[in-house]
């Protein structure tokens, strides 16, 4: 069987303690992926100055380069893994089969990441507002206007507390390696495969092994990789959120609880974005926090819920080998009856009233041996103060909600990606001003078309480096 | 070295003498003479006679599983045998980080599971006469007093930190991270302060959590466990895996320092583990310090039944001294059964770790 070691700044360790990732419809044993114990973490996190060391050796201008290459690797090559090897296509169906995402979804996840890395010259030269990328290597120089400009990094590596059940995040931490910043990467224990597959595939392109380090393991391994690094990027439910909200090391990934807003100098004209309401809450199989949660609107909230759910409401689960399937699978026991009560709990408020299960041929959760599915959900909300107005689960469920344009923006929460279909410049000015509101997008664009030059839940840069004032001469008398 | 011959006829022996150490201690809590009230009021209303119906280990199955929920609260001395009455007593408490602590009264038990224990450890790691550093938890608990006395009993002295498990506990239900560092930090700041002062100290009981955190400090201060002076260390707890043992001696120690694991608990003595050898690849078996105590890896949905060899069950406890009868209590820790060594000819248990179906529910402190 496929073993999958421990990677101490770039060296295999084979653990006494191993966990089998196994086929989540057949229970078949994939592989079998040593585990760390936080005293490995601890130890070698004493050591994490050198992955930052050997990377300043590397021009920013090489490891750009070396980005492309990986991305190429990732997409097209034979890679190690462990005890064996995998192609691209091996890649797709092993990662569908430990998810429940159905491969052709794993292929587009791996391009978007491809994409990222193919594009990282232009990614970090809009992160940093075209500071020349060697400043953040030496720690200053002058830009071309004759400023002096220092960033100091923050901490010599990132850590990556990584999810299980969503593939897509994984671009997140493409642009770390060419900002000189090493890797200490704990995976979900159904997702090993990106940060293996990466680590290799940025190696065999010419990141010195030492700067990565992947420690699959327990929970504890996760909190030790987030006490000791000086920065890191976690993923995890709202609770999650909530318990790092405020420290500034952590930037805590989550529900995103993504909106499209229609204005009302557009709303009677809704059916002209309903291929976009559509695909902003069903691709993916619904699984990102970019995709929407909700849609918005002061008037013909019915007739929008009703189309959207004539749309999406038939579809079901499939084989993960079919080109088109619309469902991702939940493979956690237990987690899609949760949510399916939740949903249950929330549709006998006044006012709620899903309107998917006329175009359903059965129930919303469907029950296998090993696994379950949720099929599509619309809902539709009279009032704000529903309980499901403002939810987010992941698969394609959504909330069409009755609102006043004007009490929009004090009733939506915190939001991810907010669409504003609108022509309204008072409005689009209050939107611009709304702080709760992360990606905004106004105009006809989709909640999961991201562009990647933009930040995305504070920009990484920030995160990773502090600017402050440096000083090698006396400055003008003043 | 011992041939499988002997083997057998030591396993007889211990059977033997397992099976007349119960008839004895039940005929000694059963009395009325010399029983505690708690038990001679609780055979009251068994459907046997414990006097006449117990002959054997095995008999031990008659009686109800024990509950340690009958340890909280008082009168403390419901537990004493009459016949120990006006004896010196201590308590010992297990727990408590809400509501009312578990108890266990205690007169000389601990001093002598621990003289027992120290009858395992190698002298050449832990030298006779030695000081000793007590890294582990202090207050209402068994622990700091029986590594006092065991210390003593080697002709050592036993140097203690102060260190609040059910503070820490608190901390971590909270969510102050922080702070939990910081008072990791202070019971480290107390074991530097001792090691650094003078005071010859060569042995040590420890936890893995203060193992790792000491042995970096010293590393990040430019020493070791080994420069510091210590020889030998016994360290218990579930977080003492067989990756652990093996990071413990291979990064953390250095060849040249002794780590012995134990397994035990207020209601027991100290199991001990298996003998260090390569070929066990850093396995960790532990046996119970029969017959005062004995370990059993029961069915999870029968605990009357012991599992088979190798195979995975729920550690039953039972304890059967002049001061504590058990006779048998579901620990939250499960396991598999192993064959007896002939050091300890008798089932051990390996791979001990949390109960799964309670595992996910145990905060785990500081040490």
């Amino acid at each position: 069987m496929l073993e999958i070691p421990v990677i101490r700044w770039g060296k295999p360790y084979e653990s006494f303690d191993q966990q089998e990732v196994v086929h989540f419809e057949t229970g078949e044993p994939l592989a079998k992926v040593h585990q760390a114990n936080a005293g490995l973490v601890k130890m070698d996190m004493r050591k994490a100055q050198r992955a930052r060391d050997l990377l300043r050796e590397i021009p920013v201008s090489k490891l750009l380069e070396i980005c492309k290459k990986a991305a190429d690797l990732y997409m097209t090559a034979e890679l190690p893994l462990g005890n064996g090897t995998q192609t691209p296509e091996e890649f797709c169906r092993i990662q569908s089969a430990s998810t429940g995402m159905p491969e052709w979804m794993c292929a587009g996840n791996m391009k978007k990441v491809a994409f990222v890395l193919e594009h990282m010259n232009e990614i970090l030269d809009s992160l940093t507002r075209g500071l020349p990328l060697d400043i953040l290597t030496q720690g200053y120089g002058k830009e071309e206007r004759g400023v002096m400009m220092s960033y100091q990094a923050n901490s010599p590596v990132l850590g990556l507390v990584l999810p299980s059940n969503s593939p897509g995040v994984h671009t997140l931490w493409m642009p770390i390696l060419p900002m000189q910043i090493g890797l200490v990467l704990k995976p979900g224990s159904s997702e090993p495969w990106t940060p293996y597959r990466m680590t290799e595939a940025f190696c065999q392109a010419g990141i010195p092994r030492e700067c990565i380090s992947v420690y699959p393991g327990p929970h504890d391994v996760g909190s030790t990789v987030t006490e000791l690094c000086k920065r890191v990027m976690l993923f995890g439910g709202q609770a999650t959120i909530d318990k790092y909200k405020g420290n500034p090391n952590v930037q805590a990934h989550g529900p995103g609880f993504s909106k499209i807003l229609l204005g009302d100098d557009v709303v009677d004209r809704w059916e002209d974005y309903l291929d976009l309401m559509v695909d902003s809450i069903f691709q993916n199989g619904g699984r990102s926090c970019i995709n929407a949660s909700g849609v918005w609107a002061s008037r013909h909230t019915e007739a929008i819920a009703d189309a959207i759910a004539k749309r999406i409401g038939p579809a079901g689960p499939t084989s993960m080998t079919d080109p088109e399937a619309p469902l991702a699978a939940f493979t956690m026991t237990g987690a899609a009856q949760s949510m399916n009560g939740s949903i249950e709990a929330g549709l006998s408020e006044p006012g709620v009233t899903e309107v998917t299960a006329q175009y359903r041929d059965g129930d919303r959760l469907i029950e296998l041996e090993r696994c379950d599915y949720l099929r599509p959900t619309i809902v539709h909300c009279k009032n704000t103060d529903a309980t499901l107005a403002n939810t987010e689960y992941m698969f394609p469920m959504a909330s069409v909600v009755q609102c006043e344009q004007k009490d929009m923006l004090k009733n939506i929460g915190s939001t991810l990606v907010c669409t504003a279909i609108t022509e309204d410049e008072q409005w689009s000015q209050q939107l611009l001003d709304a702080t709760h509101i992360d990606r905004l997008n106004i105009g006809p664009i989709k909640t999961n078309a991201l562009n990647w030059l933009q930040p995305h839940e504070g920009n990484i840069v920030e995160f990773l480096f502090r600017a402050r004032a440096f000083q090698n001469e006396t400055p003008a008398a003043h | 070295m011992t041939d499988n011959s002997n083997l057998d006829e030591m396993i007889k022996q211990n059977q033997e003498a397992l099976d007349a150490h119960t008839r004895e201690s039940v005929q000694w809590h059963f009395n009325p003479e010399t029983g505690s009230p708690y038990w001679l009021e609780k055979a009251k209303d068994f459907d046997f006679n414990p006097l006449t119906d117990v002959n054997c280990f095995e008999d031990l199955n008659k009686f109800p599983l024990f509950e340690d929920d009958e340890l909280r609260g008082g009168p403390v001395d419901r537990w004493i045998p009459k016949a120990l009455l006006g004896k010196p007593t201590y308590v010992f408490e297990t727990g408590g980080t809400t509501g009312i602590p578990k108890s266990r009264v205690v007169i000389d038990d601990f001093r002598i599971d621990y003289e027992n224990f120290s009858d395992t450890l190698p002298d050449e790691s832990f030298p006779k006469g030695s000081n000793w550093l007590m890294l582990g938890p202090s207050g209402p608990r068994r622990l700091r007093l029986a590594v006092e006395h065991m210390a003593q009993y080697r002709g050592g002295i036993s140097f203690c930190v102060d260190l609040d498990p059910r503070w820490v506990v608190k901390l971590i239900k909270k969510g102050k991270i922080d702070e939990v560092k910081e008072y990791s930090a202070h019971v480290i700041d107390q074991a530097m302060a001792i090691l650094g002062a003078g005071h010859e100290i060569k042995c040590m009981f420890t936890t893995p959590k203060l193992l790792e955190a000491l042995a970096m400090r010293l590393m990040d201060e430019g020493s070791s466990i080994e420069e510091a002076g210590i020889k030998g260390i016994f360290c218990g707890g579930t977080e003492f895996t067989q990756q652990w043992y093996r990071f413990a001696r291979e990064e953390l120690l250095g060849e040249n320092v002794y780590i012995t694991p134990t397994y035990g608990n207020t209601l027991m003595g100290l199991a001990c583990g298996r003998p260090f050898d390569p070929a066990d690849d850093y396995k960790i078996t532990y046996y119970a310090p029969q017959p005062r105590a004995v370990i059993r890896v029961v069915d999870f949905d029968d605990h009357t039944k012991v599992v088979g060899y190798g195979e995975t069950g729920r550690v039953k406890l039972f304890t059967m001294t002049k001061e504590l009868f058990i006779p048998g209590f579901l620990e939250r820790d499960e396991g598999e059964r192993e064959v007896p060594h002939a050091k300890y000819p008798w089932d051990g248990v390996s791979g001990v770790r949390p109960f799964h179906e309670i595992a996910q529910s145990t905060t785990v402190g500081v040490y």
